[in-house]
């Protein structure tokens, strides 16, 4: 039984049952939570379970049903995966105590629907970091892209359901229209969809065709946000602030790249990423979005429009990291998974904790209200100072390998592109705190003492903690990456 | 006795209901004969079909031994299409009973009556092994459809059914030409035998004229692009379990018909190199599915909506024929079967709002999703099995539609069906979010959720197109069974 209990697809399910609970309590708020509560910790002591075994080289398979000849829904825990799925349960756990009271605040409706729809895109999330192989990504992809759907609409207004349709349209238009192609074409190739470390098209793909087929791919993912296809992310911002904090900062975005590292590691593999040179056009297509998405934000006068741009930069390293894909950019990608979602959801927080307490969205209307809110501002200030990676945060670590793993190869060019965005940062994102707390306050904005509802700054501080632990401790995290390239650590 | 001699029955069995149907009162009784006269082929058919796909079977009426007598010969390609009209015949039935009383309230004895005559002709056209007997079958369930459609609430009904009724029977007059062709030429209408003899006379401009006539003839009932204009308002305005039924059947037994013609009778070899059918059948499928997609996009009656893209989905099951290769022929069978699952559940679900709200426009159906919560996500559940979603038997078709096309040399195709697949998310989506995120209108007196004697067979159908999307034994190894008895392959 208890084998039965640590099976990754039982780990997949918890979150799927979960839903259906809450879609039955439905309005009771009191059941409602206790259930979102129970499934979130399920879910993650399941993650957690995970650990040991795959830290000892032998993570847990599963082969769950054969659905076409030769195309199996199966599971394997692997590094990468278990990454991707400790980064998404552990900062679920501190979104619902965020997000229950944030949505009772606001008043919003539908709560039923909205819980139900937030834990689907967690199960589809894990069974996306558990997949063993192409098509249980693709199968749990396209789940998380629909369920996300009905959060993005939620509030139900015309700008919700344009934001929605954007949002809907560019994750299914591209996932259908390259994605699959690109899967339909590896099949065709390879015979094969099943992870495997060095990549499974060496040798059946002409060279010649493999970087169209990284295009495929790499665009196909519209979940990691390369330029041209970001524009969803802005729009997915109508949804409220707890989904813009864990899916559209961690969950949803994440998935988008870790799809991209795995399929750059266990389909393409690093040697035919970096002989066929399919890799390169595409870094420096992302080193493109880096900056361009960098210097976009630092004309955005929306707090959350900012901060969508700031996304898509970010994830953009991590594209650039895996197409790079020199082992240490490969580790230093695949801790940034970690290092930015942990920051990002901090600042996400901290954008929703400012609506609630005091319904200001513009970043101008900000100036000198760090003084009335000094943990929701102090917090925010831990997260925008990790993601420019300055030390004692946790995403100088990642930013460090990146920058490294772009060194090795000489490509100066993405290295100044990471630099770039660095100061860009500092220009965009640390001003907003460094305005919040000496700037002369701006029209209406307190001077006493005016935080939002406790949960709220509960939960900024456990992930803005998070970010400065990432720094003294990032050995676990560290050994999990270092076992995606072969002989572990360089 | 063995199940060769019975099943005749599963044609027999409805035929002879249908007059007594026609005599009975009330409403209960003609639709429980009904009911059991589906279920009783549906019954048959499925025992049998494990036997076909080992091998065929043959049944000679009257003990005429073949070709002077009439012969019914089953194999896997009619055993799986006959298992999907019985089955949804029998599945539909427990739904349509609340939905009929609503709409086709007076004389269902007549009514029911010409539900099993167009029943048993559509199983005696597949399960028939002779080519005139073909033609008798289609007369007849073509004539009873075209009462059927006239019974739709909607005055414009007639129209429709009157138009149906003159395109219908140009078909079929040309499907008979195409016959008496052929019966000229060699002397005989039993379907081996053809096969047998037309090697000796194939160069002749009438055996060429033959085939082109029952092409033509056949892409009517089955509505291929261009002469699919008869089934929009045929399906918008028939009664919605009429709409069901014919959407699930009635082309794919037509297809089925066509498929028989050029792979069994004609043989492959002198269908697609001796005339130029692949390079007709690829340019009609596509510019259908473009044509039939396109305009589902911009339609404000739903039935049409779904009815256009019904036009588009016919042009994938005759793409995957056109590529005349076995993995083609086997990827347009298995849509054929995965198409009549989506259609039949998402117009199950049409019915159901229609028969709460009394409309199918779009504008009549805002916020409907949070009115009739079940049967609306039923409706999402079955568009996304039309889009091609993972996990639905959407996805598996497209699937292996796009793997033909890649394995036949065509990758530009796979770029095609993509995109259409792009255009269903567009026309579904529409719905989606009329049903859930628009207001309703005021002017709509809210209505409630339906009760479970229409939601559960309406669920049932739905989670066949999950089954299927997950559990593929059935569907692939039956379609691909098919593919093999009609190219005449060893098992």
């Amino acid at each position: 039984m208890s084998a039965f209990l640590t099976q990754p697809f039982t780990v997949v399910i918890i979150p799927f049952l979960g839903a259906v609970l809450i879609a039955l309590a439905g309005d009771r708020d009191r059941l409602r939570d206790i259930i979102g509560w129970v499934t979130s910790i399920a879910f993650f002591l399941g993650v957690i379970a995970q650990v040991g075994p795959a830290l000892e080289g032998a993570g847990r398979e599963q082969r769950l049903w054969e659905m076409l000849p030769g195309l199996e829904i199966a599971f394997r825990i692997e590094p990468l995966g278990l990454i991707f799925a400790l980064v998404a349960a552990s900062l679920w756990l501190v979104a619902t105590l965020y997000a229950q009271c944030y949505m009772k605040v606001l008043g919003y409706r539908h709560l039923g629907r909205f819980f139900a729809c937030y834990a689907i895109a967690l199960g589809a999330a894990a069974g996306i970091a558990f997949s063993a192989n192409l098509l249980t990504l693709f199968i749990f992809y396209e789940v998380l892209s629909l369920s996300t759907y009905p959060l993005v609409a939620h509030s139900g207004t015309a700008a919700a359901r344009n934001g929605a349709r954007i949002y809907l349209g560019y994750l299914l238009a591209t996932s259908i229209g390259l994605l699959l192609v690109g899967i339909l074409w590896v099949w065709q190739a390879a015979g094969t969809l099943e992870f495997q470390q060095g990549g499974i098209i060496a040798g059946h793909v002409d060279p010649s065709w493999i970087p169209l087929l990284a295009g495929l791919f790499m665009f196909g993912i519209g979940k990691a946000a390369l330029m041209p296809v970001h524009r969803w992310l802005p729009s997915a911002m109508v949804a409220p602030a707890p989904v813009s904090a864990l899916l559209h900062a961690v969950a949803v975005v994440k998935a988008g790249v870790f799809t991209v590292l795995k399929v750059a590691v266990f389909v393409f593999g690093t040697d035919v990423l970096v002989e066929t040179g399919a890799g390169i056009w595409i870094s420096w297509v992302a080193a493109f979005t880096i900056v361009a998405a960098s210097l976009i934000a630092l004309r955005l006068e929306d707090l959350k429009a900012r901060l969508a741009y700031s996304t898509v930069a970010q994830l953009n390293y991590i594209v650039l990291g895996a197409m790079v894909a020199t082992p240490l950019a490969i580790i230093g990608a695949a801790m940034h998974i970690a290092t930015h979602a942990v920051a990002k959801i901090t600042l996400f927080f901290g954008a929703g904790a400012i609506q609630v307490a005091h319904d200001r969205k513009k970043i101008a209307e900000l100036d000198g209200l760090g003084r009335a809110m000094p943990i929701t501002f102090g917090a925010f200030a831990i997260g925008t100072l990790s993601i420019i990676g300055l030390p004692i945060f946790g995403g100088m670590w990642s930013k460090w390998y990146l920058v490294l793993g772009s060194m090795q190869i000489h490509q100066w060019v993405l290295v100044a592109a990471l630099m770039a965005s660095s100061l860009l940062n500092i220009l965009y994102l640390l001003v907003i705190p460094i305005r919040a707390f000496f700037a002369p306050a701006a029209e209406g904005v307190p001077e006493h003492y005016s935080e939002a509802p406790w949960p709220l700054l509960v939960a900024m501080t456990i992930t803005a903690s998070g970010c400065v632990v990432l720094f003294f401790w990032p050995d676990p995290l560290f050994r999990l990456a270092a076992m995606l390239v072969p002989g572990g650590a360089p | 006795m063995n199940i060769g001699e019975w099943l005749p029955f599963s044609v027999l069995v409805p035929l002879i209901a249908a007059p007594v149907c026609a005599l009975m009162p009330g409403r209960t009784g003609p639709w429980l004969l009904a009911f059991l006269g589906a279920l009783t082929s549906l019954l048959i058919v499925a025992i049998a079909l494990p036997v076909l796909w080992q091998g065929e079977l043959s049944y000679p009426f009257g003990n005429w031994p073949p070709p002077i007598g009439i012969e019914y010969r089953i194999d896997a390609a009619n055993g799986l299409v006959a298992l999907l009209v019985a089955a949804v015949a029998t599945f539909v039935l427990p739904w349509a009973r609340i939905i009929n009383n609503f709409e086709v309230p007076e004389r269902q004895g007549i009514f029911y009556a010409l539900f099993l005559l167009a029943f048993a002709g559509l199983m005696g056209i597949t399960l028939t092994g002779d080519a005139f007997n073909v033609f008798v079958f289609l007369e007849i369930s073509s004539l009873s459809t075209y009462a059927l459609i006239a019974h739709g609430w909607d005055r414009r009904a007639l129209l429709a059914s009157f138009r149906y009724l003159i395109m219908g029977t140009v078909g079929a007059t040309f499907v008979l030409i195409g016959i008496g062709f052929l019966y000229m030429m060699t002397g005989t209408l039993n379907m081996a035998d053809l096969a047998e003899r037309l090697p000796e006379v194939r160069d002749t401009t009438a055996v060429r004229a033959a085939l082109a006539f029952i092409i033509v003839g056949l892409g009517l009932k089955l509505a291929l692009f261009p002469l699919h204009l008869w089934l929009p308002n045929a399906y918008a305005y028939a009664p919605n379990f009429i709409t069901v039924f014919l959407a699930a059947t009635a082309t794919k037994v037509a297809l089925y018909v066509m498929l028989r013609f050029i792979f069994t009778i004609f043989g492959h070899d002198y269908s697609f190199f001796a005339l130029p059918l692949t390079a007709v059948l690829l340019a009609l499928a596509i510019a259908g599915m473009f044509a039939g997609s396109w305009v589902a996009m911009f339609q404000h009656n739903l039935k049409r909506m779904l009815a256009y893209s019904s036009v588009a989905q016919v042009g994938y099951m005759v793409l995957g024929i056109a590529l005349a290769t076995s993995a083609g022929l086997a990827a347009g069978l298995l849509h054929l079967f995965n198409h009549a699952l989506m259609k039949g559940a998402l117009f199950m679900a049409l019915g159901t709002v229609f028969w709460r709200v009394g409309s199918v426009r779009i504008d009549d159906l805002s916020g409907i999703g949070r009115e009739m919560p079940w049967t609306m996500t039923a409706f999402a559940l079955a568009g996304l099995s039309l889009i091609g979603v993972p996990l639905t038997a959407g996805f598996v078709s497209k699937w292996y539609l796009i793997i033909a096309a890649m394995e036949a040399g065509q990758p530009w195709l796979v770029a095609l069906i993509v995109i259409t697949s792009l255009m269903a998310i567009y026309y579904i989506w529409r719905v989606v979010e009329a049903a859930w995120f628009t207001p309703a209108r005021e002017a709509r007196t809210p209505v409630s959720e339906a009760p479970l004697s229409l939601l559960v067979p309406l669920y049932v159908v739905v989670a066949a197109n999950f089954w299927f999307g997950i559990d593929t034994r059935l569907s692939v190894g039956g379609a691909e069974a098919a593919a093999r008895a009609l190219l005449g392959g060893s098992p």
